[in-house]
């Protein structure tokens, strides 16, 4: 066990507990008893605690160990998570501030709120409510899996309860201050996190390809390392450049992923809790600040390939996650390697924080308040909520304590092309009323299906099922990002059951919204409130 | 008087729009950058091209937040 790293990993996961705690009085919370306090911070937040905010939530400890995992694993391909953002910002550019004015006007806290409103459908509401709750769980439990990455190169790599301990503590102070401090506790965090992170990328990235004989070298022996061929599977691991084969991929991996980046359900919340329209425009375009670290840290997984130690150390355990940590701990002195893993560590406890919120929000909003007690007072509504951030973590442990590492994987994986099966009514939802509200019903239900039977056919030689993201387009053609192909499946039932449906005259709904609701001139009214601070 | 008004403010939509459009051609474009020629500082092209864009995208966007701001 290394302690200098354990203790100052402990220092600042003890140290964000105060803060959170602290946070249920920062910016006149008050009693939060509304799920408008509790739930969003009262959307009171300025741009730079939304930028930190959405930041911390987007750009998450599994990013930071993925990202470079993926990178060190299959090279090129592993970098896609940068174009990804790129495209996704011009997109929260455009909607952003008008789902953000449209929540503001009629008191939503959910997409799916939203969504309900806007096509007078209590159904597609559930629909979008639900799919939000399953893609949001795995991910939740794989900001575990990124902590535990750490505590395993700290060296508390016990067996049994002596080994879960320190990941059970520090969620159970993760889920007393979220109860307690609500959204304000990850925002206020955020800022640790992100001078953390920042910190830690900015220094390993200008300190170590020195030492390493310099990025012409890296890049280098990443080359050869990842030709050489894979034991498993006889083919070489991946290439530095993509090819032709890979250019599909990588490019619709991006693009449909960036179709769903901000109505994830966490990244809904971090939208609504601003406090104007202007405060998410403002941020769409400085996030992209995020992805250049992104990308920095990304190539530490060729700085991983090029130390040899690192690269055997991460063949041994046969487990690519480890490969930043694993970098850390062999080639930056212990006390900064202990910022590090606190920067890993604090980097799972906000997003953890947030998306348990947005969970507890969809389900109390869409399935408790929408079907089970319309009458649900605030304080009661906002009673269940808390409750239910605490079963969300809860549940989210017992996945990661209980099955194979590789479940919450495969669950992400399928999470990711769950949500771009809600882009149609929530993004486009937001642009235009066109569709039929049955219509949109039976597309998700059909990229649903598709993309969950085409994640669960992907094999390959080590993997049976869930092998990749992608797949080669049905019949003969390149290969795709399933979400993506699910989601063409989606649009096209959507747009030729709207047409049949409007031909038939059956009823569309009523629209709660107006196009007023939308813009610049609402939201202009509507903020007169002094909260934008910052 | 007023329609001058309008008619620059949709040229100017116009123009926002097509600022927000640039970066996502530039990166699903991907064969054009799928190359490790020319280097720059060790960099190959694949890697340097797309961090450079990253910043070229905080400019566009910038610019178009700044086209549509002014517009009130």
């Amino acid at each position: 066990m290394r302690s200098p790293e354990l203790g100052i990993f402990a220092f600042f996961v003890l140290f964000v507990t105060v803060l959170g705690f602290l946070a249920a009085r920062w910016r006149g919370g008050g009693e939060l008893q509304t799920l408008d306090e509790w739930g969003l911070g009262g959307r009171r937040f300025g741009t730079a605690v939304t930028w930190f905010l959405l930041g911390g939530d987007l750009y998450t400890a599994y990013t930071f160990i993925a990202v470079p995992a993926a990178v060190f694993a299959s090279g090129a391909l592993g970098f896609w998570s940068i174009p990804y953002g790129a495209i996704a910002y011009p997109l929260l550019f455009v909607i952003g501030p008008r789902l953000w004015s449209v929540s503001q006007r009629h008191g939503y806290v959910t997409a799916a709120d939203f969504v309900r409103g806007r096509f007078g459908s209590r159904l597609l509401g559930l629909a979008v409510a639900v799919t939000g709750i399953l893609a949001i769980m795995p991910y939740i439990a794989l900001q575990l899996v990124g902590m535990q990455s750490v505590l395993t190169v700290m060296g508390l790599s016990g067996t049994g309860f002596a080994r879960d301990l320190p990941l059970l503590i520090a969620f159970a102070l993760l889920a007393a201050y979220t109860y307690s401090s609500g959204l304000r506790a990850p925002a206020l965090i955020a800022f640790v996190k992100d001078t953390l992170i920042y910190l830690v990328v900015l220094v390993a990235i200008f300190v170590l390809p020195a030492k390493l004989g310099g990025w012409e070298h890296i890049f280098g022996a990443a080359q050869s390392a990842l030709a050489k061929p894979n034991p498993a599977t006889g083919k070489p691991s991946g290439t530095l450049i993509t090819g032709a084969a890979s250019n599909w991929a990588y490019g619709t991996l991006a693009l449909g992923s960036s179709l769903a980046i901000f109505i994830y359900p966490h990244a809904f919340t971090g939208i609504v809790s601003a406090s104007r329209g202007e405060t998410v425009r403002r941020n769409s375009v400085l996030i992209p600040a995020y992805s250049l670290i992104l990308g920095l840290l990304a190539l530490l997984g060729y700085l991983a390939r090029a130390d040899h130690s690192t690269a055997s150390a991460v063949a041994q355990a046969k487990n690519p996650q480890l490969a930043v940590p694993l970098l850390f701990e062999h080639l930056l002195p212990h006390w900064f390697a202990g910022i590090a893993f606190a920067a890993i560590g604090v980097g799972a406890l906000v997003p953890a924080a947030i998306m348990s919120i947005a969970a507890a929000n969809l389900f109390t909003r869409n399935i408790y308040r929408a079907y089970l007690r319309p009458t649900a007072p605030d304080r009661e509504e906002t009673k269940v909520a808390k409750i239910v951030s605490l079963l969300v973590k809860a549940g989210a442990l017992v996945f990661v304590l209980g099955f194979s590492q590789s479940l919450s994987i495969n669950l992400q994986l399928l999470g990711g092309i769950w949500v771009v099966q809600t882009v149609p009514a929530i993004v486009l939802g937001v642009l235009t009323r066109w569709f039929h509200r049955w219509a949109l019903l039976a597309g998700w239900a059909v990229g649903m299906v598709y993309g969950t039977l085409t994640a669960y056919h992907s094999s390959s030689p080590t993997q049976a099922h869930f092998a990749s993201p992608t797949a080669p387009l049905p019949f003969s053609g390149p290969t795709v990002y399933i979400a993506l192909t699910a989601f063409v499946l989606n649009m096209l039932v959507t747009v030729a059951l709207t047409l049949v449906l409007k031909a038939l005259r059956a009823s569309t709904g009523s629209d709660e919204t107006s196009p007023a609701d939308y813009g610049r001139n609402a939201v202009q009214r509507q903020s007169g409130r002094s909260g934008d601070t910052t | 008087m007023l329609k001058e008004k309008r008619s620059g403010r949709s040229v100017r939509h116009v123009l926002a729009g097509v600022l927000l459009i640039v970066p996502v051609v530039a990166y699903l474009w991907v064969p054009s950058y799928a190359k490790a020629s020319p280097r720059v500082a060790g960099f190959p092209f694949f890697y340097w091209w797309q961090l450079l864009w990253l910043v070229i995208t905080v400019v566009l966007m910038g610019a178009a937040y700044f086209l549509v701001r002014n517009e009130r």
